[in-house]
């Protein structure tokens, strides 16, 4: 029963919690309503989603979720910098194909979005199959380095979100 | 009076890294590069700027919003979306498949192949 009415579970917490924020002002009517939306929200939109399983260890998405706003606070302050100081000649933007250890498709779309929003690196393509991802840094001088780090920082933890 | 210091350090930072964003778009030398000027600046400009509003509104009128949280959530999700979509484009204008790491032996990027093959 309650897999049927909740799919998604952190889903439809989101969505309950995102009406509550549009609402902005506190009233028992307002927790109905964000309810039905979180009930209502994942039904209809099941049918796009064929085969999803949620997550695996969601209480690990808050010190993820931390672990990415500072490393975009640091990113913006790293770009600033190569923006306003480094001379063109001196700038050194490479492409780097990422081997993907994540197979789900939502798993990846999170690591392509968070490497597009950290420090100096735009994710841009998949593989035809869908093992490795490409990304385009602004400045890397040491390409390998670029890779193993978005490997070791965000890959990992994000296989034990998700997988 | 303390606030409206807070307030005011933090629209100067957002300011700043906004118009650093935009200074990057005429300054880096060609379109892959210019697209990090503005996908990474802009969330901590506009971030900056809505921490403003969180502080200001409380501090003003004593209400606490919660729009600026769902703002800041919305442009996480769609900052990487629009930066996905102009880098393809790019891709297809002017990236060869050679002029690319491969991402494995005998895979090419999705960008670049032929058709789609039907999925296993």
């Amino acid at each position: 029963m309650m897999r049927r009415l909740f799919p998604h579970p952190v889903l439809s917490l989101v969505l309950a919690l995102v009406w509550l924020g549009l609402v902005n002002r506190w009233a028992w009517g307002s927790l109905v309503f964000a309810v039905l939306v979180g009930i209502a929200v994942p039904l209809l939109t099941a049918p796009y989603w064929p085969g999803t399983q949620g997550f695996r260890r969601p209480w690990r998405i808050p010190a993820y979720l931390a672990l990415v706003l500072l490393d975009i606070a640091k990113a913006n302050v790293t770009v600033a910098l190569i923006v306003l100081f480094k001379p063109r000649r001196a700038l050194r933007p490479a492409w780097i194909a990422v081997p993907l250890a994540l197979r789900r498709p939502e798993a990846i779309a999170t690591l392509a979005g968070t490497i597009t929003l950290t420090p100096g690196t735009v994710s841009c393509d998949l593989s035809q199959d869908g093992r490795a991802l490409l990304v385009h840094c602004l400045h890397a001088p040491d390409p390998d380095a670029v890779r193993d780090e978005i490997k070791t920082r965000y890959e990992t933890r994000l296989k034990e979100i998700f997988e | 009076m303390v606030a409206e210091i807070i307030v005011s350090v933090l629209l100067v930072v957002g300011g700043f890294f906004g118009l650093v964003g935009s200074w990057g778009l005429v300054r880096l030398p060609d379109p892959m590069t210019r697209l990090h000027a503005p996908t990474k600046s802009a969330t901590l400009g506009v971030g900056a700027v809505l921490i403003a509003s969180m502080v200001w509104f409380p501090a003003r009128t004593g209400q606490f919003t919660w729009h600026e949280l769902l703002i800041a959530l919305f442009l996480f999700l769609t900052a990487p979306i629009t930066g996905y979509m102009i880098a393809k484009a790019n891709m297809h204008l002017g990236w060869r498949p050679e002029d690319l790491p491969p991402p494995a032996p005998g895979q090419v990027w999705a960008t670049h192949a032929e058709e789609d093959e039907p999925r296993a």
